[in-house]
């Protein structure tokens, strides 16, 4: 590191516990020793605020004992408000911070003094940031840093990555060339399937015929992670693992919708070794130290193997010795996913699709950002907006039109003239016609999109206990009297006050399950297609005996599916009919053959409701399921009013959401300016409705349309796929849910359809309520 | 009529699909909450430039309800306009589509609390209209018989086998009816909400608007 330190640009990658937030710091230390500075010399930038902390107390260790007169703070959303004001009057040699931290910094009018003299910045985990916006906003933050200070020198730390070219692309000033180290990334890690006496079940995801093999591991190892992929199954894994704790191990719950203060309380416990299990999601995955964690178990198929891989690079931070994970399947399909992922770790093989050209909300949000601290010429911006890798390939043109969105909002209608939200000074600057306005923007800092939530509180007489939240329309589905599970224990529902979700303690009811949304995995094409090979063999000696059994028993009822033919199953199932369509295509592919199904379905009277997409399969429920492929996958059908259908449907208006959020059209659902019953608010989805009516080549829309194509696939593909299996689709009717289809009924992420299905089942409830209270006087009047 | 008919202190009305309220004797169209004009005065607020177009588009749908029903005689409930700046800010176009709405109709503006004096468009202006059996106001006031009101926004969820839908709706019991807001940019409030569940009886129904009308207990 050190003879690199007057590099423009390296990314360091190695494994964790190899050092390298400490070789990343090397250079600061030693220029910091040998001459005297005032000032900012080094800015840390983590995607975790505790990662901010942590880095802070590590690093303060070997400075002290240096006998160094080093000056180091963090700042995050948590540092109180009076060290943050001191923070930018004077400022210490390094500051930890994160990208949305450093937005606001930027966004200060005081920014180039308390940048002055800036020499290094260190971008940690780097490669998680790469995957999402937050890092496009960190780039952008970067290139006005630069041009304050144009010696500044970058390094970037990431773990093992598969195309460590496009993280330095990012990393760098375009076109500056950035060096890559690679550091020895330490043995392969030790990782097999748990094995238990009892079998795995047939469908479900609480993995609960595991536990007291989990356990026995918990009991043999120093202190074990459980990773769960959604939260809902953290929680209902917690709950069991408790049940059958009869030792009384020492057991915490960490995840993204518990209370703050909870999860705070099982971190100290866990830095200070108090815990011997933590049941937990991805909340847990960067963050804080791992120190002693000596096991590593993921309930649940690792959809991703590159997050596997780094999840279980964190457990052991010997770093001669290999981390040691195990996976445990929830259910028989799990089982074969596993045996994918395994090999696929074996063989090196890490998943990951490029991400595409730097998203223009964020760009917008910067612009806006930028206009905050002062006058800004728009040639120059545009310069450093070029110079971040992810846009290096902006035209001038869809600058000016994201330029043009924030000043006026960019409507074919001139309607804001007078109300202009930037305006150009006499000296042609862009500028805030009402400074005013920087409070609200720099309020709406951020590209994490939240969900609505609620926050859920035992009820008692003043304000309960916080034990954590809830979606909203989750808590929208909750009648006085249902249970679900929260923080590891079983709630009654009893009202919602107040945007609060009142509840009590039920002990040993059945609880009805929390859908917490959660995080849904990304997809990996490589595992489908080695599992679609697995499904190819005769027989599966390589698979334990029942699952070889189970894949059998698909074979006999129904089929498995193969290269170059098109699977789709029909049944019953609750009430419902459900059609499965196997094309191990992917998510993305899935999702977007799942639109276009539900298109066609919705015009030939099957009133679909609505659809489910894996990596394998979709599976869509309705009134009706079809009974000949052919007028389903007709392509010229399928063609005709698809711009219409694809844009009414909720992926679009929850892309559309997120972005005009970034954007700062719409101003974040802040508890603040929450009110109850918001009358005074309205959905975002009226705004979608309204632009496509009226002004639908909007930049905002143009926005959305591309968001939205990063999770899903050109129609054109689909279309390739459906002439490939032309002819060679088996549709095929079942008495009820088949061994392959169980386990799609439990995926999050559900895409509602609103067709006709919807129309009918409304109409249904409502003549039932009526029936029921013996109301009804009134009559629908029929159509004039 | 794409509506769903039920009755208040004797007068049959239609409850449309839109939102509007139809009283056949009358040939009266009612509509509450207009809020015109609510785009300008967020901009001119210093807050976010929503897309221009709700003013354009609440009249599109009321222009529609207008020549479905031919109604001689409007009332607005309130709230037509978001406030008095947003009402003197209409464009010129819109000015004249809304005069032309208004020719050869009795019109009537309801103040309401967003628009309280008089706006400066023609017609009439009334703190409330009585037209036996019914009288026309604002904001509903508890005690109140055959009163026809809006301000609430109200808006019911039933839930479905698949989820639950949530949309904008009547209010109606034997005393009142509530209308949905019929602006284009508005929010709503749920049934559930102790104001509303404190003004209405216990058989109150909620009539969901959309497509086509949903009546249902009204939700609390």
């Amino acid at each position: 590191m050190l003879e690199r330190a007057d590099k423009p640009a390296t990314l360091l990658i190695a494994p964790t516990g190899g050092g390298k937030t400490m070789a990343g710091f090397l250079p600061t230390l030693v220029d910091l020793s040998a001459n005297a500075h005032a000032g900012l010399h080094t800015l840390y930038i983590s995607p975790l605020k505790a990662l901010a902390a942590d880095i802070k107390r590590n690093l303060r260790t070997p400075v002290d004992e240096m006998g160094l007169s080093i000056r180091i703070e963090d700042r995050t959303g948590d540092t109180p408000a009076s060290r943050k004001k001191r923070q930018r009057a004077d400022p210490p040699h390094i500051l930890l911070t994160t990208p949305e931290s450093l937005a606001l910094l930027i966004s200060y009018e005081d920014a180039p003094r308390m940048f002055a003299g800036l020499k290094r910045v260190v971008v940690d985990e780097i490669h998680a940031l790469a995957e999402s916006k937050r890092g496009d906003q960190l780039m952008l933050a970067l290139a006005r840093l630069q041009t304050l200070c144009p010696d500044l020198r970058r390094v970037g730390l990431s773990a093992t990555v598969e195309d460590p070219a496009a993280i330095a692309g990012l990393l760098a000033r375009h076109p500056d060339m950035c060096e890559i180290l690679q550091a020895d990334p330490g043995p392969d890690p030790d990782i097999s399937m748990l094995q238990t006496t009892e079998l795995p079940p047939w469908s479900g995801g609480g993995a609960a015929y595991a536990i007291p093999a989990v356990l026995e591991q918990i009991r043999q190892h120093r202190t074990t992670l459980i990773f769960h992929n959604t939260r809902a199954q953290a929680e209902i894994f917690f709950r069991n693992l408790w049940l059958a704790n009869e030792d009384g191990l020492p057991i915490g719950i960490h995840h993204g919708s518990l209370d703050r203060q909870q999860r705070e309380r099982v971190e100290a416990a866990m830095v200070r070794g108090d815990l011997r299990a933590i049941v937990c999601t991805g909340s847990l995955d960067l963050g804080i130290d791992w120190g002693d964690v000596d096991l590593v178990v993921q309930i649940g198929a690792p959809k991703n193997v590159k997050r596997l891989v780094q999840r279980i690079g964190r457990a052991n931070h010997r770093y001669n010795t290999p981390s040691k994970a195990l996976l445990v399947p929830a259910n028989r399909f799990e089982v074969v996913e596993c045996v994918a992922a395994l090999e696929a770790v074996r063989a090196h093989d890490l998943d990951g699709e490029p991400r595409g050209p730097g998203p223009r909300d964020v760009l917008c949000q910067h612009i806006l950002v930028t206009a905050c601290a002062g006058p800004f010429a728009a040639d120059t911006l545009y310069d450093e907006v070029v110079s971040v890798g992810a846009y290096a390939d902006l035209s001038r043109a869809e600058f000016d039109d994201c330029l043009d969105f924030c000043a006026t909002g960019g409507y074919a209608l001139r309607a804001y003239d007078r109300w202009q939200r930037l305006l150009r000074n006499p000296e042609g600057h862009w500028q805030l016609r009402d400074p005013r306005a920087a409070q609200r923007i720099r309020m709406n800092i951020g590209t994490i999109q939240d969900t609505d939530t609620l926050k859920v509180r035992l009820r008692h007489s003043r304000g309960g206990k916080p034990l954590g939240e809830v979606e909203e329309s989750f808590a929208a589905t909750l009648s006085p009297g249902d249970t679900f599970l929260i923080a590891g224990q079983v709630v009654r529902f009893e009202n919602l006050r107040d945007l609060v979700v009142e509840v009590t303690r039920r002990s040993g009811r059945k609880p009805k399950i929390a859908t917490f949304t959660g995080s849904k995995f990304a997809t990996s094409t490589q595992l489908s297609a080695r599992i679609l090979d697995l499904f190819d063999q005769k027989d599966w000696p390589q698979l334990p005996g029942h699952i070889a059994q189970w894949l059998a028993l698909q074979r006999r009822v129904s089929r498995l599916p193969q290269r170059g033919r098109l699977l789709i199953e029909c049944f019953s199932h609750d009430g419902r009919e459900h059609t499965c369509v196997y094309g191990f295509a992917g998510r993305n592919a899935q999702q977007t053959l799942g639109l276009l199904l539900t298109k066609r379905m919705e015009e030939m009277g099957l009133d679909p409701l609505g659809f489910v997409a894996t990596d394998y399969a979709t599976l869509i429920w309705g009134l009706e399921t079809p009974t000949d492929p052919d007028p389903l996958f007709d392509i010229k059908a399928l063609r005709a009013g698809l711009e219409t259908w694809l844009a009414g449907n909720a992926v679009m208006k929850r892309t559309f959401r997120a972005s005009a959020t970034i954007a700062g059209l719409i101003e974040r659902n802040l508890p603040s300016n929450r009110k109850t019953g918001r009358q005074a608010t309205f959905s975002s989805d009226i705004l979608y409705d309204t632009l496509m009516k009226y002004d639908p080549e909007h930049l905002l829309l143009e926005i959305t349309r591309t968001e939205a194509m990063r999770g899903l696939v050109d129609f054109r593909r689909i279309e390739e796929m459906i002439e490939r299996v032309r002819g060679r689709v088996d549709l095929v009717r079942l008495s009820q849910v088949t061994p392959l289809a169980a386990p799609l009924f439990l995926e999050v992420g559900k895409v509602p359809v609103y067709g006709a299905g919807e129309e009918r089942l409304l109409a249904e409830a409502a003549e039932r309520l009526m029936q029921t209270t013996g109301l009804g006087k009134g009559k629908p009047a029929g159509r004039a | 009529m794409n509506g769903y008919k039920f009755s208040l202190a004797g007068a049959s009305l239609c409850a449309l699909a839109s939102g509007a309220l139809w009283w056949p004797d009358k040939q009266l169209l009612c509509v509450s909450d207009l809020h015109l004009g609510k785009s300008e005065r967020i901009a001119r607020n210093g807050g976010a430039a929503l897309p221009p177009y709700d003013t354009r588009d609440t009249l599109n749908r009321l222009a529609a309800d207008l020549s479905l029903t031919n109604a001689s005689v409007v009332v607005c409930l309130g709230d037509s306009f978001d406030d008095l700046g947003a009402a003197r800010a209409l464009p010129e176009a819109e000015r004249l589509w809304i005069a032309r709405l208004q020719a050869g109709r009795r019109w009537v503006w309801i103040e309401g609390n967003h628009d309280p004096g008089p706006a400066d468009i023609n017609s009439t202006h009334l703190a409330e209209l009585p037209l036996a059996p019914l009288s026309f106001r604002h904001i509903a006031r508890e005690g109140a018989s055959g009163e026809v009101s809006g301000h609430y926004h109200p808006k019911a969820t039933i839930r479905t086998p698949a989820r639950a839908i949530s949309r904008p709706a009547f209010l109606a019991d034997s005393n009142r009816v509530i209308l949905p807001s019929f602006g284009t940019y508005t929010g709503g409030l749920r049934s559930h909400e102790n104001v509303l569940a404190r003004l209405m009886r216990p058989e109150a129904i909620a009539i969901l608007t959309g497509r086509k009308p949903h009546a249902v207990p009204m939700p609390r």
